[in-house]
């Protein structure tokens, strides 16, 4: 099994403060592994350092074979991130703003039109400026704009919240979707319930460590 | 090696997505251009109405009404590669960065020319200057405008993550472009005192600090957007 995510020992600042204080972790290839842990325990902290956005200032990350103490930005074309906030531009529409994302990564926009009724949003809510969406609707347009870029590791914080019971749904699919098609999911979530049950594993993250459960046989996938 | 080819990709597809951006918005057409307007009323009003006073001084007031205009240009157009993370969704876009600096300030210089032309129309109309020279004066707002895009991308992206970027930007910027209002300004008043070798010299010292912050643009950006 191809490891997709290794840490070891992997030390991470924001200003002085230590967010993760010696990680060691695992993921491999085809696996959706739950995050969990208190606030401020340092799970989005993972999450942004798996993508390349917080620099690993001690110990060893490698993710998708990319070393993220030599080169962090390498990671980035391969990893896609749904954080807490969308990345969206307000005063376009929501089928401008997947165009625009998928375009700058290089994907073809069919993917995008694609993504857009995968998520829902195809049809008279594509014309809509993403300011006059709901929270929840935002949260589909970053989604598709996920599902459109095709990423190898899906890092997702959050990925239900302001979602309805629907949309829930749809998330925990397009997970076991991802992974399916070859992807590997790595979440952070509060919803234990539903996360447990998608996820084939759980990892707790706690004072910027991480404690490894037990490896559980996969869940049957949701909807 | 950057891909130059790749570099103009990504920076038309980030010029397209500010003009539809502006296109949406109307910031330039309903917040800049009143200001840059009101501005040189106001230049008015506060040298009294004799208007030869506002001829002779009609170069200077124009480029400080664009470099006033050219601060609110540039925060509104880092203000949304600010907001609901975007910064970060561009660090893993994939796009180059000198595209998006390239990109960025193309977009800038769009919105400043649009805002020269008005202003230019102003100052003939409110100060009665009338400008001769048209080839000088045209060259001079094409440098004067690349110059002040690339160095406000600049300023702009760095200032971008700050809590106190809205007070921070003139600090920073202000300083850095007096040479362009300077030179600008002596370039203009070349034009219009019918004295185009002096302002040919000046528009000279405008297309290097262009180019100079051009060049700075293409390998600064990316370690400044990590930054932000």
């Amino acid at each position: 099994m191809e490891t997709v995510v290794r840490f070891r020992s992997a030390v991470c600042l924001l200003g002085r403060f230590p967010a993760l204080a010696g990680v060691d972790l695992d993921v491999v290839a085809g696996e959706i592994v739950l995050l969990q842990g208190p606030n401020g325990a340092g799970k989005t902290t993972v999450l942004r350092a798996c993508a390349g956005l917080v620099p690993v200032v001690e110990g060893e990350a490698e993710v998708l074979g990319v070393d993220l103490v030599a080169d962090r930005r390498a990671v980035r074309p391969l990893v896609g991130l749904l954080g807490h906030a969308g990345g969206l531009y307000d005063d376009l529409t929501v089928a401008e703003n997947v165009r625009f994302w998928v375009r700058a990564s290089g994907s073809l926009v069919a993917d995008a039109d694609a993504a857009l009724a995968r998520l829902g949003l195809d049809g008279r809510l594509a014309d809509v400026p993403v300011a006059r969406l709901s929270a929840g609707q935002r949260r589909r347009t970053s989604l598709a704009i996920l599902v459109a870029r095709r990423p190898r590791l899906w890092l997702l914080d959050e990925p239900h919240a302001a979602l309805d019971q629907a949309g829930r749904d749809l998330v925990d699919g397009l997970m076991v979707d991802a992974v399916g098609a070859g992807a590997t999911v790595l979440f952070a979530s509060h919803e234990l319930d539903r996360a447990v049950a998608v996820a084939h594993r759980t990892i707790t993250i706690a004072g910027g460590t991480a404690s490894v459960a037990a490896p559980e046989p996969p869940a049957v996938p949701v909807a | 090696m950057p891909d130059g080819a790749a570099i103009l990709r990504d920076a038309r597809l980030v010029v397209g997505k500010d003009l539809r951006l502006e296109w949406r918005s109307r910031v330039t057409t309903n917040q800049l251009l009143p200001f840059a307007l009101l501005v040189l009323i106001l230049f008015a009003f506060a040298l009294d109405p004799d208007r030869r006073i506002l001829r002779e001084a009609s170069p200077g007031l124009f480029w400080l009404a664009v470099l006033f205009s050219t601060l609110l240009a540039i925060q509104r157009a880092f203000s949304v590669e600010t907001a609901d993370g975007v910064a970060d969704a561009l660090r893993l876009s994939g796009l180059d960065p000198a595209g998006i600096f390239l990109g960025k300030a193309v977009g800038i210089a769009l919105h400043l020319a649009v805002l020269e032309i008005a202003l230019g129309a102003g100052v003939t109309l409110f100060y009665g200057a009338t400008p001769h020279g048209p080839l000088l004066l045209v060259a001079t707002c094409a440098a004067a405008t690349a110059g002040l895009a690339a160095a406000g991308s600049l300023y702009g992206v760095l200032s971008a993550g700050l809590r106190v970027r809205d007070t921070l930007l003139p600090l920073l910027l202000l300083p850095v472009v007096a040479p362009v209002l300077i030179a600008a300004t002596q370039a203009f008043a070349a034009a219009y005192e019918r004295t185009s070798g002096a302002g040919w010299r000046w528009f000279g010292l405008l297309a290097i600090f262009a180019l100079i912050y051009l060049a700075i643009g293409f390998f600064a950006f990316e370690p400044l957007l990590e930054e932000s």
